[in-house]
């Protein structure tokens, strides 16, 4: 017993608990300043809801424990507080609406999605026991990933909104079956590229000195990966797309570790961007905005007038913010779930907004990190995969909001308004969570996967809590996950057959 | 596979980076200048959003900030709003501020320098910004008579208690009501602003102090008699008085009210040409005087100056360098001579006050949140146009108008009023402005009154200063003293 506990503090058990508790006073103390500055006092349903969310810490907490409890102990909390934070902002942005006339109710539905997102990513952690197992499903996934991007376009099921064919009606409630997609589609190229890494590489001609993989290896991963950008370039879901292209070649790029694929892939980008620009109408008109935001013409037309409110609302915020419930975040379009950022910027200042993406960069570099650790190529995919989408993603959406990039609809993880997104991001916490473990309980210790050391629960980890524990610069950081950069085709084939 | 995830972390490194900058660029950097973009709204909810002071009359709020559950918090409010429109003026997201609430607005939002240990307390305490209250001189019993015997006429009323030169009424018609302005959707409040500005009858003008000043008429002759009686006349001054009066330099003559004589014979007294309001006589006077004994009278009487009271007062105006004929036209007020209401007030107000004009004022005093009061207008003397002596002559001469002459309306029993009719032609077509100008209790004066009705009220061609003018500067005299009575 003794043994067990000593363990478990080193894995990070009770820094997740201790770091539990600041996610639980964030997302409690975030709902009763809203409460108390724009919903007219603190009232009984605040303490209902405060039992609610510590007792889905506790549980949480418990099931990680029980079922994974080496995983990283970071990433629970990080993604439990920006739940948190995203709620009590989505609850102020009811308020807000309804000083303008305007009767919603986002948070009460939100806190719905919140519980059943959190809920199945403790039956993803407790069911999926490996995440390898996974590996079977690989073209599953990727006709799963292409189905559901494509039912939005079934006519019947599909519906448009705001211009973007993304949705689908089931049971009488919108679902975007995309996020899920971004999921399914990580498994398949994780599932494709670990199998075919070596032929992709290393076969096939060489034209202007870059290697070319053969058709044939590439052949799959090509026609997913063209019908999913299809697809979405058909449903005018420009910033899923972009996400989807840069999510390839990254991941295309990890396996094959060929800095020729990321040049290659800039290079389609650009000439994309471009021809996208001068093809679609709505593609030009949303550069036009990007770049000429404030220009009267441009906002008279109504094309930057979203935009430009976010910024209004963004610069009235300044460096400490209007306060929760005291800024005037209503005024933006879709201030609860594509321009929540803005509304976060504005009441909580540019020192909110700087930890909010201080904490997203957290999850992002411990999912690398996960990477890194764990040992299977298939495992490290994956975590890629799952990691730098969601960094993409963030891009993206608060890039389009602080115009860094054109805007394009993306919904903001954990924060915005919207089930399939707090669903699907869950999940992936899950999955990472999942990988962690078995990436920081076999860390440094090999003879995990003889038979012996197996049945004795988890070995000591002297060596790897430390790496683990500093949240250290990455590069070059942790000596000893990364022996072995030769054999992992070795290591993932192994255990899963 | 770990180098190009190592890679992969500094490139997700440089794109949160990216965001953080821009962040810092639109948060920080640009923050004013957004801040300041007119399309900014949230400007407007921070600059209308705080609690504003209110306007206080007698003690009642008629301007107060209410809580209310919207974006701005606060709704401003009037009670009694077309009754103190002129005075207040609006608060509004659409055309702004105006009057009061405009040149008080520092005081009224606190951010004004005699508020920044308010503020500061406040910082400290962690409260929001509040306003200060400004009280005023206005009487509301005064005030609400002025505005209920103008009725549907155009015109207006001051009133001003000659001693200090506190204003006891401004009154203005038509009116409007700031209140429909105060609604919050700018839309709203600029389409009726739009309709207010084009309306044909000028609600949104002050009459009493801006707009189109108006020709005195006979009630600039107060003016000249005071210059004559400064130069050595005397009420029984005897003066030429013709049945009309040929003009040097021109075939034009001016004649008397309905052609008639002023007097069995040619020759008058002073105190009969003004109990009379006989234009020959006071055209004659004029020319006799010379033009630059009435303009510096005039010109101590307030002609020519702008005034903040604190609104801003358009100053009245005189003639530049007038001929002889053009003299004879502007000493019964006419040809360029324009006049406020304010302005032929301050006439009376000077008169009442022993040859005293003092300077007129609305704000009385100004209280902190915390309901110190932080300013107190003192009554401050603008200048001596005449002296004592000329002054008592003047009353005589103005008892002289209301007992027996042509203000005989103005009459009030028991109390003696001094008073000047006035009926100043305006062309051909249209009705003459008529006016009243008075005070009283002649011996003791508390009340300097002025009352201008546009174009013949509701009575047109037809319409004298005593029929028209007259009436309502008896009920305003008559709330004044039962006010004055009641109060002190």
């Amino acid at each position: 017993m003794a043994t067990v506990l000593e363990v478990s503090v080193r894995v990070g058990r009770r820094s997740e608990a201790v770091l539990l508790v600041f996610a639980c006073a964030i997302s409690l103390g975030a709902r009763a300043f809203v409460d108390a500055n724009a919903g007219g006092g603190i009232g009984a349903s605040f303490g209902v809801y405060a039992i609610a969310v510590i007792a889905l810490a506790v549980a949480a907490h418990m099931v990680v424990r029980l079922r994974a409890p080496a995983a990283d102990p970071i990433l629970l909390p990080a993604a439990f507080a920006l739940t948190g934070l995203g709620l009590a902002i989505i609850r102020r942005i009811d308020f807000a609406y309804a000083t303008r006339d305007r009767v919603t109710h986002f948070a009460d539905t939100q806190e719905v999605w919140a519980l059943v997102g959190i809920v199945g990513a403790m039956l993803v952690i407790g069911l999926l026991k490996d995440h390898r197992l996974l590996r079977r499903y690989t073209y599953t996934a990727g006709v799963l990933g292409l189905v559901g991007l494509m039912l939005p376009l079934v006519p019947g099921v599909g519906r448009e909104v705001n211009g973007a064919r993304i949705w689908i009606s089931l049971f009488g409630r919108s679902l975007q079956p995309g996020e899920f997609a971004k999921i399914a589609f990580v498994v398949f190229f994780a599932g494709y590229l670990v199998s075919n890494r070596d032929t992709l590489a290393l076969a096939g001609p060489k034209v202007l000195g870059i290697r070319l993989p053969r058709p044939r290896d590439l052949g799959p991963l090509l026609i997913v990966w063209a019908a999913a950008l299809l697809v979405q370039v058909a449903q005018r879901d420009l910033g899923a797309s972009l996400l989807f292209f840069g999510l390839f070649v990254a991941m295309l790029y990890v396996a094959t570790q060929r800095i020729s694929w990321v040049i290659v892939g800039l290079a389609l980008f650009a000439v994309g961007a471009v021809a996208a620009g001068t093809i679609f109408a709505h593609v030009a008109s949303r550069y036009d905005s990007w770049l000429h935001a404030l220009d009267p013409s441009v906002y008279d037309s109504g094309r930057s007038y979203q935009l430009v409110q976010g910024l209004f609302g963004m610069a009235s915020g300044g460096l400490f913010g209007t306060g929760l419930g005291n800024g005037s975040p209503g005024l933006v379009p879709y201030a609860e779930s594509d321009f929540i950022v803005a509304s976060l910027a504005e009441e909580l200042g540019l020192t909110g907004l700087m930890a909010v993406l201080a904490l997203y960069l957290v999850v992002v570099q411990r999912a690398l990190r996960t990477a890194i650790g764990v040992r299977d190529g298939f495992g490290k995919l994956i975590a890629v995969g799952l990691g730098f989408s969601m960094a993409l993603q963030i891009f993206v959406v608060v890039g389009g909001v602080t115009r860094v990039i054109p805007l394009t609809g993306l919904t903001t993880p954990f924060l915005a308004y919207g089930g399939s997104s707090m669903i699907a991001n869950w999940i992936a916490i899950a999955i990472l969570m999942r990988i962690s473990d078995l990436a920081r309980a076999t860390a440094t210790d090999a003879p995990l996967r003889g038979s012996t050391a197996a049945g004795l629960g988890r070995p000591p980890v002297k060596v790897d809590a430390a790496p683990f524990v500093d949240a250290a610069p990455f590069v070059g950081a942790a000596p000893d996950a990364d022996t072995d950069t030769d054999t992992d085709a070795d290591t993932d084939q192994e255990v899963t057959r | 596979m770990n180098e190009p995830i190592r890679r992969l972390s500094a490139v997700v490194l440089l794109l949160f980076l990216a965001l953080m900058g821009a962040g810092s660029w639109v948060q920080f950097v640009k923050s004013n200048q957004l801040g300041e973009d007119p399309r900014n709204v949230r400007t407007l909810y921070k600059q209308f959003g705080s609690f504003r002071g209110p306007i206080v009359v007698e003690g009642q709020s008629i301007v107060s900030s209410v809580p209310v559950n919207d974006p701005f918090n606060y709704q401003r409010t009037y009670a009694n709003g077309p009754l103190y429109a002129p005075v207040t003026g609006y608060y509004s997201i659409g055309p702004g501020r105006s009057a009061l609430e405009a040149t008080e607005n520092g005081l009224l939002d606190g951010s004004a320098d005699a508020l920044f240990w308010t503020r500061l307390g406040e910082l400290v305490a962690g409260t929001e910004q509040q306003g200060a209250s400004v009280e005023l001189t206005i009487s509301a019993a005064v005030q609400q008579a002025a505005y209920d015997s103008l009725g549907d006429k155009q015109g207006a009323v001051v009133a001003i208690n000659p001693r200090t030169g506190a204003i006891l009424a401004m009154v203005s018609t038509p009116s409007y009501d700031p209140s429909s302005l105060a609604v919050h959707s700018s839309g709203e409040s600029n389409r009726l602003y739009q309709s207010l500005v084009s309306d044909q009858t000028n609600p949104l003008i002050n009459r009493a102090i801006g707009g189109d000043t108006y020709p005195p008429g006979s009630t600039f002759k107060l003016v000249v008699a005071a210059a004559a009686l400064e130069a050595g006349y005397s009420p029984d001054t005897v003066i030429n008085a013709p049945q009309e009066l040929a003009l040097p330099l021109t075939s034009a003559t001016i004649k008397n009210y309905g052609g008639e004589r002023c007097g069995p014979t040619d020759q008058i007294t002073l105190l009969e040409a003004l109990r009379v309001s006989c234009n020959t006589a006071f055209a004659q006077l004029a020319m006799d005087l010379g033009w630059p004994a009435v303009e510096s009278m005039a010109a101590n009487f307030g002609w020519g100056s702008g005034l903040d009271i604190p609104l801003k007062v358009t100053p009245s105006r005189l003639p530049d360098s007038p001929d002889a004929p053009q003299v004879a036209q502007s000493a019964i007020g006419q040809f360029d001579v324009r006049a406020t209401p304010l302005q032929m007030a301050m006439v009376a107000s000077a008169i009442a006050n022993k040859g005293e004009l003092m300077k007129p004022y609305l704000v009385d005093k100004v209280r902190d949140p915390d309901f110190r009061v932080i300013e107190q207008t003192k009554a401050e003397r603008l200048s001596t146009p005449m002296s004592p002596d000329t002054a008592a002559a003047l009353t005589v001469m103005m008892q002289a108008v209301v007992n027996q002459g042509t203000g005989t309306s103005a009459q009030i029993d028991g109390i003696s009023v001094a008073g000047k009719t006035g009926t100043a032609e305006t062309g051909l077509d249209t009705p003459p402005h008529t006016w009243f100008v008075a005070f009283a209790p002649a011996e003791n004066p508390t009340v300097a009154v002025a009352v201008l009705v546009e174009n013949g009220g509701d009575i047109g061609n037809e319409a004298t200063g005593g029929k028209v003018a007259a009436p309502i500067a008896k009920a305003v005299i008559e709330a004044a003293l039962a006010n004055a009575a009641g109060g002190n």
